[in-house]
């Protein structure tokens, strides 16, 4: 992970509404040039923690500071923001939608290069309503690079695009980060958060239960390899065997550092095995592990 | 289906009964409607005759006529130029001077005028005879001043007002605040665009109605476009103020019911409210609509320069800047 001084920095951010805390004491910084993702279920807090980030809700308590200063009137300057779901003005072309955001801006990039980036010059005149999911979030990305943002804000960006949209979307945001902007990203998809992310918090319940750069984090909790065996193939008298199993809806999983005796003592146990599956952990298992919740439940 | 069809009925319902807001308006506005209309409307039949009264009654030869009230209805005036100019346009039958010896102005091109001249005659043979004359006023050209400013009211209250909800309602509001743009500079926008196209749009309606109907304004046209300008300032500021913050349709669609129905009513477009209750007329006078429809008449029919229409055009530059100013302080980028 890159080090640098932090672009933003949290400080001990309490959201409560009158049922529920939101977020209840969430602190952590951003190096700059980096891209720093919030994982977590819906409703742990992360939609809450960016916006409060992004100046749009205000805290119940504690603070945002960007570089340095109490978020203000530069840092709506320096931001770009692609909400989780956002509507643009009816009977605008994209190029019309871009250029009304580009004139709310004092500096930024001209609009064909907006568009050029976010690969939309062909799409320029059409009705931003008329765009599939994939072309009306790179239309959303593209109003969001308009003020050529020092940060990034990307709340769930890929939620509900086709895996191919999705993967286009990851190689424009990959291209951004290599313009050394720095992204705050929140997404339930590990997959993009391990692509994408250099450090990850992950929240449950408005707290942040571990944060640290991906790889660093899966070192720390799993230092072995995972078997897994559908649930309804896993006897319950194999679960006296002294490994450990971690439940998840529709499989059971086995955390060992001895693949060979782990095997041998499931064939002993007569646990079928012409479904078992052996990989590295993941990002979805380090939730699993933490909170004994899937992630996307 | 009937079931999916009674599943929504039913959650509408429940959707519609706790929301109190729009149940108060749903209630209130008829309720309100019918009994600002029996009393504007309401009473004994109207009488035959109008005459304006200048200064208070006093003892005088014309008592016998003053007690005549089956037939003829009694509207103090308290402008003597106003009052002439009203019996000019026959839009009072006779004014009667009770200040000092009784004289009174009728108009000789007046049937009307002629019939209660003999009544007034009759019980004051004394009285001064003023004549003047002219033609009244088409009801077509009088009409034609109310129903611009009606179309601008609805066009600066319902073209703000709704849209502003919607752009909040979408999130483009939201996405909006999370720009450099402030409050001010959005609402002013929005002002500025509506009320670019109301001009727009009453330029044409004054154009092609006026050529249809073969009027041509008395008064100025450049004071005119400055009453359109500051007239539709105050009514899109009025609409922001009930945008500033409300998230339900039902709630806007209810304000907005509630200020355009007795402005339409109140502020007389079709017809002077000059007979009716003191009260009805000093609500009228708030309502910004009744204030342009005044000017606009005094302009487009009795010539009237800036002087004359000054303290309408305070009055609604004044609600201009307060409205704006409530609706820049409660303005809401979101839905809580």
């Amino acid at each position: 992970m890159p080090e640098s001084a932090p672009i933003l920095e949290v400080h001990n951010l309490v959201k409560q509404y009158p049922s529920v805390t939101a977020v209840d004491g969430v602190s952590f910084a951003v190096p700059e040039g980096t891209c720093f993702g919030l994982l977590g279920p819906n409703g742990a807090g992360k939609t809450t923690t960016i916006e409060i980030m992004e100046g749009i809700l205000p805290p119940t308590a504690g603070e945002v500071r960007y570089r340095g200063e109490r978020v203000g009137a530069r840092f709506r300057e320096d931001a770009g923001i692609l909400f989780q779901k956002t509507a643009l003005q009816d009977f605008l072309s994209v190029r019309q939608s871009v250029a009304l955001f580009r004139g709310l801006y004092q500096r930024g990039l001209d609009v064909d290069e907006v568009l050029r980036i976010c690969a939309l010059e062909k799409l320029a005149q059409r009705d931003n309503r008329k765009l599939s999911g994939g072309q009306q979030q790179r239309l959303l990305l593209a109003i969001a690079l308009v003020n050529d943002p020092k940060v990034l804000f990307l709340d769930e960006p890929t939620t509900g695009l086709d895996p191919q949209a999705r993967r286009n979307f990851w190689e424009l945001v990959e291209s951004i980060k290599a313009r050394r902007k720095t992204i705050i990203l929140t997404t339930h998809y590990m997959e993009e958060a391990q692509l994408l992310c250099d450090e990850i918090a992950i929240m449950d319940h408005g707290h942040i239960i571990a944060q640290g750069a991906p790889q660093q984090l899966l070192r720390e909790h799993f230092a072995e390899v995972l078997l897994e065996l559908p649930r309804q193939e896993f006897p319950e008298g194999a679960r006296h065997l002294p490994f450990k199993l971690i439940d998840a809806s529709d499989r059971v999983e086995i955390s060992t550092h001895d693949l060979d005796g782990t095997l041998r003592a499931l064939i002993d146990a007569h646990v079928p095995l012409r479904n078992l599956r052996i990989r590295p952990a993941n990002l979805e298992d380090l939730f699993l592990e933490l909170t004994g919740k899937e992630l996307r439940a | 289906m009937m079931r999916r069809l009674l599943s929504v009925w039913h959650a509408r319902n429940l959707e519609f009964l706790r929301d109190r807001p729009t149940l108060l308006f749903t209630l209130l506005l008829p309720i309100g409607l019918v009994i600002g209309m029996g009393f504007i409307f309401g009473g004994p039949p109207r009488p035959l005759f109008t005459v304006g009264l200048l200064g208070t009654s006093r003892a005088t030869a014309a008592d016998p006529f003053l007690r005549e009230r089956r037939y003829v209805q009694f509207v103090p005036i308290h402008d003597e130029a106003a009052g002439r100019s009203e019996v000019t346009h026959q839009e009072i039958d006779l004014l009667l001077d009770l200040r000092g010896a009784a004289r009174y102005w009728v108009n000789t091109d007046s049937p009307k005028g002629y019939i209660v001249e003999k009544l007034l005659i009759a019980a004051d043979p004394g009285a001064r005879r003023q004549p003047v004359t002219g033609q009244a006023i088409p009801y077509v050209n009088w009409l034609f001043p109310g129903i611009l400013a009606m179309n601008m009211m609805f066009s600066c209250l319902f073209g703000v007002g709704y849209v502003v909800l919607r752009y909040r309602k979408s999130g483009f509001l939201k996405r909006l605040h999370a720009t450099p743009l402030t409050a001010f500079e959005f609402l002013t926008a929005q002002v500025l665009s509506r009320l670019s196209l109301i001009l727009f749009v009453t330029i044409v309606l004054y154009v092609g109605i006026g050529a249809i109907i073969h009027f041509h304004s008395v008064g100025s046209i450049a004071l005119l476009l400055l009453l359109a300008v500051i007239g539709s300032l105050s009514m899109i500021a009025l609409g922001l103020t009930i945008a500033a913050r409300v998230a339900s349709e039902e709630v806007v669609g209810g304000l907005l019911n509630l200020l355009t129905w007795p402005m339409m009513l109140l502020s007389g477009v079709w017809y002077s409210i000059e007979g009716s209750p003191r009260w009805v007329q000093w609500v009228a006078e708030i309502l910004p609509l009744t204030q342009v429809i005044e000017a606009a008449r005094a302009v487009m029919l009795d010539g009237a320069g800036i002087q004359k229409i000054i303290p309408n055009l305070v009055y609604l530059a004044v609600t201009t800047l307060v409205f704006l100013g409530f609706g820049a302080w409660s303005f809401r980028w979101r839905v809580d």
